[in-house]
């Protein structure tokens, strides 16, 4: 359980991040933290303790390899393309917004348009 | 050593890390110590039984950090100057992240345990794979046979994501030519 | 200052013949999917990874006469597309969409799991293409902002 503990302090982490820094490459760098704590705590709900990675391999029987829960894996393999697709997204939109306003300070960036 | 406890390892160094990374004042650094808490996720995986996670969460963590690299790295922008005025937002928002992480501790009694995972579906998953879908790798057959509908859709994602990016950085290359000739 | 774009000598040559080993790499990694773990993400970003390597110490101009760089944008939407054209194919085929209506083969082959190998390859492709667009356009931006060089 103190696993499960760690990865939500992760996530709280990222979260404080979000909500506190005035930067905008530092928001990108806390979004990017609280992906990689919810990609991990899907893993760890589908650990089983002594078992083995979802590939069958020749030469051994099925029935006596135990494995572990596939199914979070392929939800997760998922998940992170999809994060590089969004961090790729507000790189792009914080140089667009330095070009503008010369200053990454988000509390300095008051013109929507212009 | 048992799994849990190179696993509460792993996790100790990456929430030093990700600490690091939002309070050091030069960039680099900073980029460089989210780089690190990604690698530590790409063991974790490995730890965790998943090679196919670790692949291709190692070589994501590659590019993103390539690419903020080159985006950030302008001449004279190394540090980054914005002071925190407001003591009392901060002061407050940790207080209220801490009662959340306290308030958390029963709920994470009432899961299952670590280790014992319930495996309802995956057990059809796991016996009739091979036989139905003909392939080795089950993860790979999950993603591509059982539920090739949100492949699709993941695919459609990226997509929109790099036609933003595009639209984003587009340059206006009649304006400069105009610029030009007027002088 | 340096004259001419890129990086230093020795890192050229050891590209030139470096950069058609990781292509090989990747292509590995997507035709192997369904045996061993990877599939067409890792591979996709592996072949991604090898054009921006040439990016990186040839400069972008050498890169325009290596690779026709508007048929590689072209070729991301064109892979979803056949993707999509694949899921309609199971419909008329056999049950529902994206049906495995290819041959199963026998297990641990290479050309077994029907279906699961033409996607991989299809995903493999979009990905890369995907990525090396993001790059390309963001390498455009650098220069253009910068001024003239």
């Amino acid at each position: 359980m103190i696993v499960y503990l760690l990865c939500f302090a992760l996530l709280l982490v990222g979260i404080y991040g979000l909500l506190v820094k005035r930067d905008l490459v530092r928001l990108i760098i806390a979004s990017g933290i609280t992906g990689y704590a919810t990609n991990l705590m899907l893993v760890l709900f589908g650990y089983k303790r002594g078992a083995i990675y979802p590939i069958l391999e020749e030469g051994k029987a099925v029935s006596e390899r135990v494995m572990v829960d596939p199914l979070p894996q392929a939800l997760v393999l998922t998940s992170i393309v999809i994060e590089l697709g969004i961090t790729a997204m507000l790189v792009a939109l914080a140089i667009r917004l330095f070009e503008k306003n010369k200053t990454f300070d988000i509390t300095k960036i008051k013109r929507l348009s212009g | 050593m048992p799994t849990e406890t190179w696993l509460i390892f792993i996790l100790g160094f990456m929430l030093v890390g990700s600490i690091a990374a939002l309070e050091i004042k030069d960039l680099l650094s900073a980029i460089i110590a989210v780089g690190i808490v990604g690698l530590g996720l790409s063991m974790a995986f490995l730890l965790l039984q998943a090679p196919d996670l670790a692949i291709v969460q190692f070589l994501f963590e590659i590019f993103a950090i390539v690419i903020m690299v080159r985006a950030f790295m302008k001449p004279g922008y190394h540090f980054s100057d914005t002071k925190s005025k407001h003591r009392g937002r901060t002061i407050i928002v940790m207080a209220v992240l801490v009662a959340i992480f306290i308030l958390s501790i029963n709920v994470f009694k009432a899961l299952p345990p670590f280790g014992e995972p319930l495996m309802t579906t995956s057990q059809h998953y796991l016996e009739n794979a091979a036989r139905e879908t003909g392939s080795a790798n089950i993860v790979a057959s999950i993603v591509l046979d059982y539920r090739g509908y949100d492949t699709l859709g993941e695919a459609t994602v990226l997509f929109v994501a790099v036609l933003g990016t595009l639209t984003i950085l587009r340059v206006k290359s009649n304006k400069k030519k105009e610029e030009e000739s007027e002088k | 200052m340096k004259q001419e774009p890129g990086l230093t000598l020795i890192a050229k040559t050891v590209t030139r013949v470096s950069v058609w080993l990781i292509i090989l790499y990747g292509i590995y990694i997507i035709l192997h999917g369904h045996l061993s773990p990877g599939g067409g993400f890792a591979g996709g970003v592996v072949i991604a990874l090898a054009f921006l390597n040439v990016m990186l110490t040839y400069g972008r101009e050498t890169v325009t006469h290596w690779v026709n760089v508007e048929f590689l944008h072209d070729l991301e939407p064109a892979c979803g597309a056949i993707y999509m054209a694949i899921g309609i194919l199971g419909i008329s085929i056999s049950g529902g969409f994206l049906a495995n209506f290819l041959s199963k083969g026998t297990l641990f082959n290479l050309l077994s799991s029907g279906n699961i190998l033409l996607l991989n390859i299809i995903i493999g492709i979009k990905v890369a293409m995907g990525l090396f667009t993001v790059v390309w356009t963001l390498a455009i931006f650098h220069i253009n902002e910068g001024g003239e060089k």
